[in-house]
């Protein structure tokens, strides 16, 4: 016993020496987000004293309902767009030679990391009545009268595609770049055409990437409020805006926690179930 | 392999439009911001610098800046040494515990922003960090942490650790060690980190819309305002200025990164 210990010893001092250095950062994040949210859960269950009231009105209530539903439609419409947009995208950047496949990446990225309420503006610029998008569309007189793009659902949608798009170009582009290319030369060389190929080969080898950007898509619609507020026109009421007002006008915590804490079980459930396929660090780390 | 022609256009016509719409929304904004008139008309009808005028002359604006610009560089400064701490932490240890601490620490990333906001609105308001710029500052360097963390765990995974253990090895104490052989070599990814972090404070908006106020007022909590009420014009100069400074700030990061690579 004696002879292990002095190793051991070690051990364990540069196991609690390696726990203090990340409790810092931990106390942080357990202060401002572990102890809200727990005590949000708490105020769910609460009023007066236990109660599963709140819960009940939200699967009773209509406006809750109806927002919800429209949030997961929101959330899937969006998710497939991102899909369909990204996919070639992603695809283009990781076979163009240099320098095209830098620019396209940075296309990808440089509206990434440009401010949410920036490109809540520029949308409403281009999709009002008078905006450009109904300039253009009536100069090349595919419509007579303006369309309503903003202030309404359609606004919404096309705005969160837009600030989502990288969250699904950038994991599809690093899951791509890591498909050897003597695979598709071997697909090809065992007479397949490219469609066949592709069919067979790439998409198969890119679903790892398909399911962290779809994944990262729906869960991050489920809890947007910017663009909602801002193009949604007053009617497209998704889940956080629901919970924002029931804290700011009319003071409901009970109400607002447990809304909260739906949305976020449903979240967590997304990512737990998906963590099974794709470890959670290696689908966040490609943000 | 040898691809068809049509095919291929119709693919980069249609990669062609996916990227135009990533960008035009940027590239409008700049001279909108140079419009003569108060409408949002595009191409504006006069050219003018009255909306940057409106912005660098209006004190309320002015204010809201340096507001952000303090919390942003606070943000920076504290939250890129805990997180560097942390990432070395997790790089060196493979407990179960401190898995536990990578997930704990990605958090802000997972659990939907409004309801960190409300859940931190509740906690300042019973200790009294409500429009404070220590509560803001705070809850900007939560988000800004798992921005730091992912960015200095890569760095170190391409780092060999046993250059460390020479030093230490060589009579160097361990901090001093981490600060002339592991630090220099991972600095880019922590700059890149902590630019991350700044970029990510500046941009915060929906925890501002809750705790931020009186004299501390955010410049997204007064752009978001604005834009909620009607458009002011004024955005379209910040918006420029904002893009520009986020297009230097990830241009910097990236020439980091790409030269620690």
């Amino acid at each position: 016993m004696s002879a292990i210990d002095p190793s051991l010893r070690y051990q364990r001092r540069e196991q609690g020496l390696m726990l203090l250095l990340a409790s810092p950062a931990v106390i942080v994040i357990v202060a401002l987000v572990v102890l809200p949210v727990g005590w949000l859960m708490g105020q769910s269950f609460y009023d007066g004293g236990f109660t599963l009231e709140h819960y009940k009105r939200i699967f009773s209530e209509d406006i809750y309902w109806r927002s919800f539903l429209l949030t997961f439609r929101i959330a899937f419409t969006v998710t497939v767009l991102t899909l369909i947009l990204g996919y070639p995208v992603a695809y283009a950047a990781a076979h163009a030679r240099r320098p095209w496949d830098m620019l396209i990446l940075s296309f990808v990225i440089l509206p990434f990391w440009t401010s949410v309420l920036v490109r809540a503006y520029a949308w409403l610029v281009l999709l009002q009545r008078t905006g450009v998008a109904n300039q253009v569309l009536e100069r090349f007189g595919l419509i007579s009268d303006p369309l309503a793009l903003v202030h309404n659902e359609l606004g919404t949608v096309i705005a969160t595609v837009h600030i989502l798009l990288p969250f699904m170009v950038l994991p599809l582009y690093s899951t791509m770049q890591k498909i050897p290319r003597d695979l598709m030369l071997a697909g090809a060389s065992l007479g397949g055409g490219p469609l066949h190929t592709f069919l067979r080969v790439f998409l198969p080898l890119s679903l790892p990437g398909v399911v962290a950007g779809l994944t990262l898509v729906f869960v991050l619609t489920l809890g947007f409020y910017i663009t909602p507020e801002l193009l949604g026109g007053g009617r497209t009421i998704m889940i956080s805006m629901v919970v924002s007002r029931n804290v700011e006008l009319y003071n409901q915590w009970g109400a607002a926690s447990a809304i909260g804490v739906v949305l976020l079980v449903c979240v967590l459930a997304i990512f737990m179930l998906v963590g099974r396929i794709i470890p959670l660090d290696k689908m966040l780390g490609q943000k | 392999m040898k691809h068809p022609l049509l095919p291929r256009l119709v693919f980069g016509l249609f990669v062609g439009l996916v990227l135009a719409y990533l960008i035009v929304p940027l590239a409008i904004i700049v001279p909108m911001s140079f419009s003569g008139t108060r409408f949002l008309t595009f191409p504006p009808p006069s050219f003018s610098l009255r909306w940057y005028e409106e912005y660098f002359g209006n004190p309320a604006w002015m204010q809201a800046t340096r507001v952000s610009l303090t919390i942003a560089a606070l943000t920076v400064a504290l939250a890129t040494p805990l997180g560097v701490a942390a990432a070395y932490a997790i790089s060196n240890s493979q407990s179960r515990l401190m898995r536990s601490f990578h997930m704990v620490l990605m958090l802000p990333l997972i659990v939907p922003i409004i309801i960190i906001a409300i859940g931190i609105f509740f906690v300042y308001a019973k200790v009294g960090l409500i429009a404070t710029l220590p509560g803001l500052v705070l809850a900007n360097v939560m988000l800004g942490l798992p921005y730091v963390i992912t960015s200095v765990v890569a760095g170190l995974q391409s780092f060999d650790p046993a250059q460390e253990m020479v030093a230490r090895s060589l009579g160097m104490n361990r901090l001093r060690a981490f600060l002339t052989v592991t630090l220099p070599q991972i600095k880019a990814s922590v700059f890149a980190g902590g630019i991350f972090a700044f970029i990510s404070a500046i941009d915060e908006t929906i925890i501002s819309l809750f705790v931020s106020g009186g004299q501390y007022q955010t410049l997204t909590r007064r752009m978001f305002t604005a834009l909620r009420d009607e458009i002011d014009p004024t955005i379209a100069s910040i918006s420029t200025l904002l893009t520009a400074a986020s297009f230097v700030l990830v241009l910097l990061a990236m020439s980091g990164q790409k030269k620690a690579a």
